[in-house]
């Protein structure tokens, strides 16, 4: 057996938070798990032939698929009687579940097949480029929501994919970070041994797209939780039963500031954005209960 | 079928993504170290390695240099070092 | 077992005695046929099968693509813009070499959107790496189904099979036909073994992204494949017809090619009619014969080449049209007839879009412009 289920040699970036969320997921769920994965980042750092970085069957077929090949393993394993013995795990990032895999993705939560489906986001299709998608965070300036004099970069707020994996009344719907890899690990752990579609989101740094020090990877993602802007929180049968809670929420311009992707932010005039996203993160909190009432 | 078209498991070892360090690379102290695993956890490569204190070590051959683990010691133990720095041992 | 039943029944018959584990599909007339009688045979027991109702034909190619990769014998049916939206996951399934059997039910393409028959839809997929095969009849609609397994599973092939049958004109029209005993077909098609799979024992990585050092090599040997395919289709064929009794399927058939002057070259139903209206022109002294294309991916060039000798005039008549040139089928023949050093005169008609009808006055017709002026792409029955 070799010491971890995703191998050194991927090409990953130094300090990539993917790679380093990839790697505790499939530690976690054992040999016996096919990994079906979209088009992204993370096929491309760890597939390109003749070789793989997996140690695990691995499957990739297109950007917007995963969901749709992982119900058809799923159910060719229930087919033959395996699927008490294998699990099947669905992954893509932001773009590949929020936006062009949503659809396949809603199928097969609708369907029940008992898959565990992540998302890996890093909010922006960094793949090609770091072009914004539905995931992409307010007034994050990316390639094609650059900020300038005329805009404060994207100007909408991000999707809320939690909310609507729930809408699909699937069992377990949790929220973890790169900055937290022994809670991940739980997460996944928890979610495998329920039966049916699990959905985990995970946070994960990317220093290309974020423009921050590789070495930051670790800070920036458990800043984005203890500011309130990304909440770690599990719903299970529908109802939240778990929040990563805060005792003091630091502010967000404290995370904002180590990423250039927010560099605008912090010049003269861009005080109501930052005030902006201060409140999504104070919303949040509220919505959450991030905070408790002491 | 001729060229298969398959790739066979783990076999992205033979990259020797090492090469990629430009200027730093993590020196395990292994003074103050309390295996707590965390540089294990976070190292986005999963080359580090060791179980009690003060045995952690990373593979140079792959290791790319991001200074995560040493960014996150709780102990401070790792250190980033200039690339041509000599290591005793 | 001879019943009178609709080519989608054949089909939906055919497809359960070889007992794929899982079907997927999503509606689209006027395929639906096909997967509701699956469907009720799956919910009445007599077919243990994973039926899988997706959300749209992207997912339904996509699910029938893992479980195939999983180690599953698959079959998903689709029709028209059903077809164009898989498109996408077909060149997939083809690239990944899966054996994936797929039924369509050939409808015209939007826009203006129209439910009737044409060959739009499969021939604006030809270039996936799909093999093609064009029923004729019901009967040889469920014929090929069985022949499509073999075919795709073999160790030397491994692509997928696209079994064509006209909307309507097949899907819907009641025949004859002869349903096979389930052993018999057990004789015919061994169960499904595949090489590789998905499986924690041997974990391979499918779908890796290949760069300008490998992909050309990995597009070869698909090519390659394909062009075996020519070779094993005939044995098949031959095979089928040693243990079923009946010739379905083949590269090509020739009907009163022998001593024939003129020939039209089609696929699929309308062969039938030509059929007719050959065996009337034979009558008044015209020698006339039929080139019906049964395989037209891999394209069969030296049969087409071979059965076409001495024919001094040849019309290609396509249910579809590569907008701005000519039907495909037409230059596929035309290439093959200059390789082949042949000195006739090949003509293009485009005829029956949308589910104009296509009567023995149409052929006759074609028959006649056929000596008349040089075409590539002569629209057949356009009003006033
Ligand atoms: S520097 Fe980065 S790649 Fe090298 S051992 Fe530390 S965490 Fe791993
Ligand atoms: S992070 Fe530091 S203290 Fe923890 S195991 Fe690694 S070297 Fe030891």
């Amino acid at each position: 057996m070799p010491e971890h289920l995703l191998s050194p040699g991927h090409t990953a970036c130094a300090g990539c938070g993917q790679a380093l969320a990839a790697r505790l997921v499939i530690d976690t769920a054992g040999p016996n798990t096919i990994i079906v994965n979209n088009t992204g980042c993370l096929e491309v750092f760890t597939t390109a032939y003749p070789e793989s970085a997996w140690e695990v069957p691995f499957i990739h077929s297109l950007f917007e698929n995963a969901g749709a090949v992982a119900s058809g393993v799923e159910s060719a394993l229930r087919q033959t009687g395996r699927l008490d013995q294998i699990r099947v795990i669905a992954q893509a990032g932001d773009g590949g579940t929020a936006d062009i895999g949503l659809q396949a993705l809603s199928g097969m939560w609708e369907r029940g097949h008992d898959i565990l489906s992540i998302c890996y986001d890093n909010e922006a299709y960094m793949n090609t480029g770091i072009q914004r998608s539905g995931l992409t965070p307010t007034y994050t300036s990316t390639t094609t929501s650059p900020a300038g004099k005329a805009s404060a970069g994207n100007p909408r707020p991000k999707k809320n994919v939690m909310e609507i994996a729930l809408a699909h009344g699937i069992p377990y719907v949790a929220s973890a970070s790169a900055g937290f890899p022994m809670d991940l690990q739980k997460k996944v752990k928890k979610a495998l041994a329920i039966r049916g579609p699990k959905y985990l989101h995970i946070h994960v740094p990317c220093p290309l797209g974020w423009r921050h020090e590789p070495a930051d990877t670790y800070r920036v993602a458990r800043l984005a939780v203890e500011t309130g802007l990304f909440p770690m929180v599990e719903f299970e049968g529908g109802q939240q039963t778990g929040a990563y809670t805060l005792s003091a929420p630091k502010p967000v311009a404290e995370y904002l500031k180590l990423q250039g992707r927010f560099r605008h932010l912090f010049k003269p005039g861009a005080e109501a954005a930052l005030q902006e996203i201060q409140a999504i993160a104070d919303r949040n909190i509220a919505r959450y209960g991030l905070v408790k009432p002491a | 079928m001729s060229v298969n078209i398959n790739s066979r498991p783990g076999s992205a070892r033979n990259n020797r993504t090492g090469s990629w360090r430009v200027d730093r690379r993590p020196k395990f102290l292994r003074q103050n170290c309390i295996a707590c695993r965390l540089c294990l956890l976070v190292c986005p490569e999963g080359i580090i390695t060791g179980k009690a204190k003060n045995s952690f070590e990373t593979d140079y051959v792959y290791c790319k240099g991001c200074g995560l683990c040493a960014a996150v010691c709780p102990k401070k133990d790792i250190e980033m070092i200039p690339e041509d720095t000599e290591t005793e041992g | 077992m001879k019943d009178f039943i609709e080519g989608s029944d054949a089909v939906a018959r055919a497809v359960a005695l070889c007992r794929p584990g899982v079907i997927s599909a999503y509606p689209i007339t006027p395929q639906t046929h096909i997967v509701e009688f699956l469907a009720s045979m799956v919910a009445d027991g007599k077919l243990k099968s994973q039926f899988i109702n997706v959300e749209s034909e992207h997912s339904a190619a996509s699910l029938v693509l893992g479980a195939s990769a999983a180690g599953e014998r698959v079959f998903s049916a689709s029709s028209s813009q059903g077809l164009i939206l898989m498109s996408e996951v077909l060149f997939n399934i083809a690239g990944m070499r899966m054996p994936v059997v797929l039924a369509c039910v050939n409808r015209a393409l939007s826009a203006p959107i129209n439910i009737w028959n044409d060959q739009q839809d499969s021939m604006a997929v030809r270039d996936s790496g799909w093999i093609q095969l064009y029923a004729e009849t019901g009967q040889e609609c469920g014929d090929l189904i069985f022949q499509a397994y073999r075919l795709a599973e073999s160790p030397e092939v491994r692509v997928p099979v696209m079994v064509c049958l006209d909307g309507y004109l097949l899907s819907h029209g009641l025949e004859v036909v002869d349903v096979p005993e389930a052993a018999e077909v057990d004789k015919f098609l061994p169960p499904y073994r595949p090489t590789e799979k998905l499986d924690p024992a041997v974990p391979m990585t499918f779908g890796p992204l290949a760069g300008p050092d490998y992909y050309l090599e990995i597009r070869h040997d698909l090519h390659a494949a394909m062009r075996g395919a020519l070779k094993l289709i005939p044995s098949i064929a031959a095979d089928f017809s040693r243990q079923f009794g009946r010739n379905s399927g083949g590269l090509v058939e020739a009907y009163r090619l022998e001593d024939a002057e003129l020939a039209i070259v089609a696929a699929g139903s309308v062969c039938g009619t030509i059929k007719e209206a050959i065996d009337a022109l034979r009558q008044e002294g015209v020698k006339a014969g039929l080139l019906r294309l049964v395989t037209y991916r891999p394209f069969p060039e030296e049969a087409v080449s071979a059965a076409l000798a001495g024919v001094g005039r040849v019309a290609v008549l396509d249910k579809a049209i590569s907008l701005g040139a000519t039907g495909p089928i037409y230059a596929d023949l035309a290439t093959a007839l200059v390789r082949g050093k042949h000195q006739a005169r090949v003509n293009g008609y485009i005829a029956g879009l949308g589910g104009r009808d296509i009567t023995i006055e149409t052929i006759r017709e074609i028959f006649t412009r056929l000596s008349g002026e040089e075409v590539s792409a002569g629209f057949v029955g356009l009003k006033g």
